[in-house]
């Protein structure tokens, strides 16, 4: 059982304890960027975790092949390679979602998490231990984008993945939707919060 | 033999061979999904005209049977509003065409039929805050009332400017009229809510979204101004009937 535990250990590690949002913090720029609605924070999280999964394999096969002064240019290479073919996929596959992700798909590419996975775990390790890090990870900073996806969506919009969910009747009563939810900062503050209570959660 | 990782040469030829095959495999990826992606643009499109005049394709009516059978007819006129002959109406790029002087645009037109009459469909493009926004707008067969309007955009805010494209932005549009009650054209405006501009068509703008909501409303005065001969014509001959 204990063994079980300690071979999933990349995959479980980033979820709470070694969270790259909330305790590494990586990844900040996108959680403010797509975290307005739900639908696009869970989108994301998927395109994340088909790149993240897929580009530390491959860097995990290439790893003893690499030549360690243009490693960073081959794990760009590799990662915009993936990054493009997604982008190319879900625009022959899926016309509707491709649109509605538009430029954030390109910015998977500049997302920290992944640059930091290849170098700080697939370049030492085998292709499963990667795939279940880059899984981890990928599930780590999507649990975080939808939390302050959840958050923003229902304080700014009154809607959660847009159906609307507070009452009418709370309108009426003077109720109003926080403009400052859907804007940057409060992404910000937002996260704030949940490092705040994981802190304490941890200590 | 064992190679030397750290030598120059295993270094260049290591990166040569990495760019070469990614690329390679990239041009394919391409060319095998071009034809579908081509079929999804068109389609698209095709939809987002249908869109303007208030119909939506439905999983048993695809948007290329819906558009062959609402769209009978599509031509582009000039700034006179005369036909130009050989102009295809949906090979038309209207980003490209915003950019010419009015009397040089081809203005492409595709002609609706609904069941509550025929309506003028009409694209237009402009600017929003991070980039292209475009739409397409229905007009009644009077020439002179919104029928319909659809917004897209490429990268907009999401939550903010991005909500141009939510109907609860585009449906504000129906019914406005883009002709002042001198029979002038003065487009419709995007104000803030609580605004009410005196004797002037307007709707509210998106909340958060301001420079995107301008940009609408520049985009509908500059895409719209040069049809004014063929909307006013339009409105000759419905009076005539």
């Amino acid at each position: 059982m204990g063994n079980i535990r300690k071979r999933l250990e990349p995959l479980i590690n980033p979820l709470s304890n070694d969270n790259p949002v909330i305790v590494q913090i990586l990844g900040i720029c996108s959680a403010l960027a797509v975290t307005a609605k739900l639908q696009p924070a869970v989108v994301m999280t998927i395109s994340v975790l088909a790149v993240l999964a897929l580009s530390n394999v491959i860097i995990s096969l290439m790893r003893n092949t690499i030549p360690t002064s243009i490693r960073i240019i081959v794990q760009l290479v590799v990662v915009a390679a993936l990054v493009v073919v997604v982008d190319q996929v879900l625009k022959a596959w899926n016309y509707e979602v491709s649109k509605q992700l538009s430029v954030f798909i390109g910015l998977i590419i500049t997302n920290c998490i992944i640059m930091g996975r290849l170098e700080a775990f697939a370049l030492n390790n085998t292709p499963f231990n990667s795939f279940l890090d880059g899984v981890g990870n990928a599930l780590g900073y999507g649990i975080i984008l939808v939390i302050v996806a959840f958050f923003r969506e229902l304080l700014g919009s009154g809607t959660l993945w847009g159906f609307q969910v507070i009452p009418q009747t709370l309108y009426d009563l003077g109720y109003q939707n926080n403009g400052m939810m859907i804007l940057p900062p409060m992404a910000l503050i937002t996260v704030a919060c949940i490092i705040w209570f994981h802190n304490r959660k941890a200590k | 033999m064992k190679i030397n990782k750290e030598s120059n040469i295993y270094t260049v030829v290591y990166a040569a061979v990495l760019v070469v095959v990614v690329g390679f495999a990239l041009a394919l990826v391409y060319q095998a999904l071009r034809p579908a992606q081509l079929e999804n643009i068109a389609n698209d499109t095709k939809k987002q005209i249908l869109a303007a005049a208030l119909i939506y394709p439905t999983a048993d009516d695809p948007v290329g049977e819906l558009y062959d059978s609402h769209i009978k007819q599509s031509y582009c006129v000039d700034s006179k509003g005369n036909i130009i002959d050989g102009a295809v109406a949906l090979d038309i790029d209207m980003a490209a065409e915003v950019k010419k002087p009015a009397t040089e645009r081809v203005l492409p037109v595709f002609v609706c039929s609904t069941d509550k009459g025929e309506k003028y469909i009409v694209p237009v493009a402009g600017a929003g805050l991070w980039g292209p926004i475009w739409g397409y707008i229905a007009m009644d067969s009077n020439g002179k009332d919104i029928y319909g309007a659809y917004f897209s955009h490429q990268g907009e805010t999401p939550g903010l400017g991005a909500e141009i494209e939510r109907p609860a932005f585009s449906s504000q549009f129906e019914g406005k009229s883009i002709f002042g009650s001198n029979g002038e054209f003065e487009s419709v405006l995007v104000v803030k809510k609580g605004q009410e501009p005196a004797g002037r068509a307007y709707v509210n703008a998106v909340s958060g979204g301001t420079i995107t909501s301008q940009g609408v409303q520049k985009m509908l005065f500059s895409s719209l101004e040069p049809y004014t001969a063929f909307f006013k014509n339009l409105g000759k001959e419905s009076n005539k009937e």
